[in-house]
């Protein structure tokens, strides 16, 4: 495993941004975490790299316990991972050229001088599919697309183990999600590292997840093989957020039947008791709202669900509800 | 080959805010003025006379071709002391200015970045900083050092301070939140490199600006004091000691006042419109 997360919880004051969750990345495997604004799913990222401090739980690296090192004691093990961040426009000094920004890990960890560097930067802008005359630019002289190359370049260029992708396209035009998303998935196999992918939106992660974890409210509802998950949902929430992804086929498209769920996706601050989901789930019944369900392999094939309404030969099935 | 391309997109950043910058009468004016100023400060004094050479022969004389500005009660040339009067002031508004950015810039870095146990001492400190009174301290300084140029330079920096401290530790809690911060982290840098080479360079653009607002600041500063005998002491030629004299002849001799006073409004006037000028084309979110 390069990571595992056991019982993560970090909170910010009252709001209970992730509360209690687990997964694991093995070598080589990208894991599509899936959950709308607020759900918590950037703060995992954060806690992953130890950009924040988790409230509980332990986060091991590779084996390693990371939960609780110093920043000093950290900062060796950063050599093993890197992020590429949501906004290209905030996540570059705007004070450094291209090639600083690229270069800064190399030297940070001495694995380079500044010559060596200079051509290590070279290889690396060449795989994300940037001109060389690109180094000498400051951010501001680039589009949206080209700043988060840069930023793959930036996460990259160490070779790590892991990184953190928090919503690499989603602040990007439609047309240029496609390429880095392209981009994002020939490196992925090329250089072979794992990836935690954290987005909203499932089709992001279709062809470039083996795995998928969907999050609600803090908390893991369902996770699974990505072709289980896109081919028989479980969780009621999951089989909703499917429902809303559009398909390219209008014939399929229309005689689909869609889960429309109502109203806002509760505050953190205090979450519904029992199945967390029960405030808009169309199919919760009375023990939803008192009883947290557990999330449970009910059928043993790692396709973990936490809804009262699996059973061994039972799925739920929120469109079915009108 | 790389170091030149860096310098060449700097250069390319600069010379695209100068066309900004220069298509604006008003800051173009104040970059007159105080170029206008500068250059009487260094160079005046070369080309006038003695501003101590007294000629009672012609005491409180008008303006003349022999004196452009007339001569105060002991027949000295008023060009000449003006001239050296804008050496005493730019010396008092820049190095007071240097010295509050000096001292106030790290505070304000290190405030901002460990803001959880530093912050909250450094910003009480700030406030009784505020609430001390600039001239009962300067008064103070006046009657523990001597009154002298030093005295000014010492007073003016320390009452610029909690400005200087308050708005770089602002900047840094904006900028320390930013994306970049957290990937310098990712990157394994250390907290030294990111408050030098991350923090620091993206909160320059208000310091500047507040250096154009403290320099003439403390140019009238420094004529206060002067003015009422806690700054620079006769027989040395400065803007305050001249409107000190110049109360004297008022109705006698009124271009002894006119003069000092109307440089010290124009010197103020153009760090003023100056500023204006560089925080609308460095720090465009500011605008009134």
């Amino acid at each position: 495993m390069i990571l595992r997360i056991d019982n993560l919880v970090k909170h910010y004051g009252q709001v209970r941004a992730v509360d209690g969750l687990s997964l694991e990345i093995g070598q080589g495997e990208v894991l599509g975490l899936v959950g709308e604004s607020g759900s918590g799913k950037s703060t995992v990222g954060k806690c992953v790299l130890r950009l924040t401090d988790p409230t509980a739980g332990t986060i091991e690296l590779a084996g390693r316990d990371i939960t609780r090192l110093s920043r000093r004691a950290m900062r060796p093990l950063r050599r093993d991972m890197h992020m590429v961040f949501q906004d290209p426009f905030s996540s570059l000094n705007p004070r450094f050229t291209i090639e600083q920004i690229v270069g800064e890990p190399l030297l940070r960890h001495k694995v380079a001088d500044r010559r060596g560097a200079s051509e290590r930067v070279s290889a690396m802008l060449e795989k994300v599919g940037l001109r060389q005359e690109m180094r000498s630019r400051f951010p501001h002289e680039l589009s949206g697309g080209q700043r988060q190359r840069v930023g793959l370049a930036r996460a990259l260029v160490l070779e790590p183990k892991l990184v953190v992708a928090d919503e690499p396209v989603s602040a990007l035009d439609v047309s240029v999600q496609a390429s880095v998303l392209n981009l994002i998935t020939d490196l992925q196999r090329d250089m072979g590292f794992s990836c935690l992918f954290i987005t909203h939106d499932l089709s992001v992660v279709e062809f470039l997840a083996d795995r998928i974890a969907v999050m609600y409210l803090g908390k893991i509802v369902e996770s699974g093989p990505k072709a289980e998950i896109f081919a028989a949902p479980r969780h009621p929430y999951t089989q909703a957020l499917l429902s809303a992804a559009p398909v390219a086929d209008p014939v399929r498209q229309r005689e689909r039947r869609r889960v429309v769920l109502g109203g806002d996706v509760p505050s953190p601050v205090d979450p519904p008791s029992g199945c967390r989901f029960h405030t808009r789930c169309p199919l919760a019944y009375d023990a939803c709202r008192t009883d947290e369900p557990p999330l449970t392999d009910t059928r043993g094939n790692g396709h973990p669900a936490a809804c009262h309404l699996i059973t061994a030969d039972r799925i739920p099935d929120a469109a079915a509800h009108r | 080959m790389t170091e030149q391309a860096v310098t060449a997109g700097r250069a390319a950043r600069r010379r695209r805010l100068w066309r900004r910058f220069r298509r604006r009468p008003m800051p173009m004016a104040g970059l007159v003025l105080v170029v206008g100023f500068v250059l009487l400060a260094l160079a005046g004094p070369l080309v006038t006379g003695d501003p101590a050479a007294q000629d009672y022969l012609a005491t409180l004389a008008p303006p003349s071709p022999a004196h452009l500005m007339g001569t105060d009660d002991l027949g000295r040339d008023a060009f000449a002391r003006i001239a050296h009067g804008a050496q005493v002031s730019l010396q008092a508004g820049v190095l007071s200015t240097l010295l509050a950015m000096a001292v106030g810039i790290p505070i304000g870095l290190v405030a901002g970045f460990y803001r959880r146990w530093l912050d909250p001492i450094v910003m009480r400190l700030v406030d009784v900083t505020l609430a001390f009174p600039f001239l009962v301290f300067a008064v103070g300084l006046a009657a523990i050092i001597g009154p002298s140029l030093k005295g000014v330079v010492l007073a003016l920096g320390f009452s610029q301070l909690p400005a200087v401290i308050r708005i770089t530790r602002g900047e840094v809690l904006a900028v320390r939140e930013m994306d970049y911060v957290a990937a310098a982290v990712a990157d394994g840098a250390g907290d030294g490199h990111i408050i030098f080479r991350y923090v620091l360079p993206n909160c320059a653009s208000p310091l500047i600006v507040q250096a154009t607002v403290a320099i003439p600041a403390a140019i009238i500063g420094e004529s206060t004091l002067s003015f009422l005998g806690l700054g620079v002491q006769p027989p040395t030629a400065s803007w305050g000691v001249m409107l000190t004299t110049a109360q004297q002849y008022l109705s006698d001799a009124p271009w002894l006042a006119i003069w000092p006073g109307l440089m010290i409004a124009l010197a103020t006037l153009g760090f003023n419109l100056l500023g204006d000028g560089l925080r609308d084309v460095l720090d465009p979110r500011s605008g009134r």
